[in-house]
């Protein structure tokens, strides 16, 4: 392991989940010295724009910039939302902080508000992370027992409130209008855009949404310095990233990397190459909404926004997902398929129908009884999906099945041609039965009279 | 049959609503708490949370729709959810399903007769650095194989038939 954690060292650390070691290894330093030396919010804001932090939910947008445009001529409440609705398959950095380091987000979570001014900030777990947003909760207390959270804090003057705050399985709620919706109480369907949530977000208040990676790293960035965190990485990437990497490797876990760090390098010396000594057959490198690649372009690229950009995907959320030789790709399409079928809210026709379409298309091909000429079809899908949606979801679910329709195009011409995986060598689903010829109905229906509608209708009324 | 909780959970729930800006906001944290009382949320379920937050029903019912991580029906003593997102099913959660159904009779979506176990899949869980992962009410269990679950699923018998945790 040549590689050591630097922004988040507090992973590392055992314990780190209390107060106690927390501060030992000088936890709560920089909000205590923001409290005292009366550094201004725009001065935080500047540090943090200087350092060219980027959100790590997925968008890259830098963070600075982002806290500048919470309106300050306005008397309603800003709010800070931190998104640990991490479901985006292939990634799970978010979880590994929560669970081992929460007191480093709590702290970058109060400079963060501080830097816009916001009163209240929620921390968003997704529903299932039970075990991490306990520890969060029990955290969150003895912060707020040693008085870095509540009122007056540290004698400062200055109020500052954190809640948690539970989704319930829904992946879409780790865009961030969804977020808001859903924090509302609401069913979460993403707003359309703008007015942007800085502007007008939670309860028609300034709100401002950010990875739980991105806060975490706050603390470190100020502890150290902008050209410290410069060090790393690109001129427009700078720093390290988490990247969470699954599937196929020998050693699979959440790794940080400086950006712009050799992805063969990475590839060959932390994660001990593909498992069982099998080749290298294609990747997905930010988790499943990003285009695949194929070997040589994985290889070639180096770990930043801009580099895998060039090679034809995208960074997005750090989680790679790795597959070998033996992998079924027509499979993979449909596993993709199936999660943003199930997972469209519903909102937009093309993302509703369209994902729906894309599945059960995949589907047919996998029973072999798709059409010749399906793969045609299934382009035009992807054209009627692509940009025209509220959020990405559309778009991510063209993006990968896409790339991967693109770059393997012999292995879903040979499922279509010959009813059977070229990689397994047998169709992953039963046919389905073919119709018979007579099933239109013969005898002309007897259609119920009305009164017979009304009996039904009283019968059949909700009732539970 | 109408569900009420606990008075302590109440106050709890009470407690929760002082956190946001709008009662509309606590329809989530009100229906895990729901969920934790008993494992599902139902109609008589919404019902309660809609009294409780003095908010109109079809609030509650409109989430509760569209959050899957809530059951609207009972699902015995361990829910089993396993994951058979593209990490998972890369590092062979298809056989793991297979096996629940097959070896243990544990057949999807439906509850079985001993009213011990319900199994139903999910998308990603979010921990696919130890794929096959699958869930258990609360819990994750991770990294595992087909001799994991024969355990795993004999210890879940063996707690229940000793009466203990019940």
């Amino acid at each position: 392991m040549a590689l050591e954690k630097i922004v988040f060292k507090g992973i590392d650390i055992p314990g780190n989940t209390d107060l106690k070691v927390y501060e030992e290894h000088g936890g709560y330093e920089q909000w205590k010295k923001i409290l005292k030396d009366k550094i201004t919010p725009e001065e935080v804001i500047e540090i943090v724009k200087k350092s060219g932090l980027r959100g790590r939910g997925g968008a890259g947008f830098p963070t600075g910039l982002k806290w500048s445009f919470v309106p300050q001529n306005t008397k309603k409440e800003k709010y800070l939302l931190c998104n640990c609705d991490e479901s985006e398959p292939g990634t799970f950095k978010d979880r590994e902080i929560i669970e081992k380091s929460p007191h480093q987000l709590i702290e970058g979570m109060l400079i963060a508000a501080y830097a816009f001014q916001g009163g209240v900030s929620y921390i968003y777990f997704r529903g299932e992370f039970v075990k991490g947003w306990k520890i969060c909760e029990a955290a969150l207390a003895q912060a707020r027992e040693a008085g870095y959270i509540g009122e007056n804090i540290l004698g400062s003057g200055w109020n500052h409130q954190v809640w948690t705050h539970r989704g319930a399985g829904a992946y879409i709620c780790g865009e961030e209008t969804a977020l808001i919706n859903s924090m509302e109480g609401k069913r979460g369907e993403p707003r359309i855009k703008p007015p942007f949530p800085a502007v007008e977000g939670f309860y028609k208040s300034p709100t401002i949404v950010n990875n739980v990676e991105t806060l975490t790293a706050v603390p470190k960035i100020l502890e150290n310095g902008p050209e410290w965190y410069h060090q790393w990485g690109t001129e427009r990437s700078t720093g390290t990233k988490l990247w969470s990497c699954c599937g196929h490797i020998s050693n699979p876990g959440v790794y940080e990397v400086p950006m712009g760090y050799s992805m063969k390098k990475f590839f060959e010396e932390e994660l001990g190459g593909v498992w069982k000594d099998r080749a290298l057959k294609a990747v997905i490198p930010g988790g499943s909404s990003t285009p695949a690649m194929t070997p040589e372009e994985f290889f070639a690229c180096k770990m930043d926004y801009e580099s895998i950009a060039e090679h034809g995907s995208m960074l997005g959320s750090g989680g790679m997902i790795v597959m070998d030789d033996q992998t079924c790709l027509v499979e993979v399409a449909e596993v993709l398929a199936q999660f943003y079928h199930h997972e469209s809210c519903g909102q937009c026709t093309p993302c509703r129908e369209g994902t729906g379409w894309v599945h059960r298309i995949i589907q047919d091909i996998e029973r072999g009884q798709a059409q010749p000429d399906v793969k045609n079809v299934l382009f035009t899908v992807f054209d009627e999906i692509f940009g025209n949606t509220i959020c990405p979801l559309g778009d991510s679910i063209v993006m990968p099945i896409k790339s991967l329709m693109d770059k393997w195009p012999e292995e879903f011409d040979y499922y279509i041609k010959e009813g059977k995986s070229k990689i397994t060598g047998k169709a992953r689903r039963p046919k389905k039965k073919e119709m018979p010829d007579n099933w239109r109905r013969e005898k002309p229906f007897n259609y119920p009279k009305t009164e017979d509608y009304y009996t039904d209708f009283s019968k059949t009324a909700h009732s539970n | 049959m109408a569900f009420e909780l606990t008075k302590e959970k109440q106050e709890l729930v009470k407690e929760v609503i002082t956190h946001y800006p709008d009662p509309r906001s606590a329809i989530l944290p009100a229906m895990h708490i729901v969920m934790d009382e008993r494992g599902w949320v139902g109609d008589d379920g919404c019902q309660h949370v809609a009294e409780l937050l003095e908010v109109p029903i079809i609030y509650v019912y409109e989430a509760l729709s569209f959050y899957t991580y809530f059951p609207k029906h009972p699902v015995g003593k361990y829910h089993i959810q396993v994951c058979h997102n593209i990490a998972c099913n890369l590092r062979g959660s298809e056989e793991l399903i297979e096996h629940l159904v097959n070896k243990h009779g544990i057949i999807e979506n439906a509850l079985t007769d001993d009213g011990l176990f319900y199994f139903n899949r999910v998308e990603c869980l979010g921990a696919c650095g130890n794929a096959p992962v699958m869930q258990v009410n609360d819990e994750y269990y991770e990294d595992l194989t087909l001799e994991e679950v024969d355990k795993l699923i004999e210890g879940f018998k063996k707690s229940s038939g000793n009466g203990k945790n019940n």
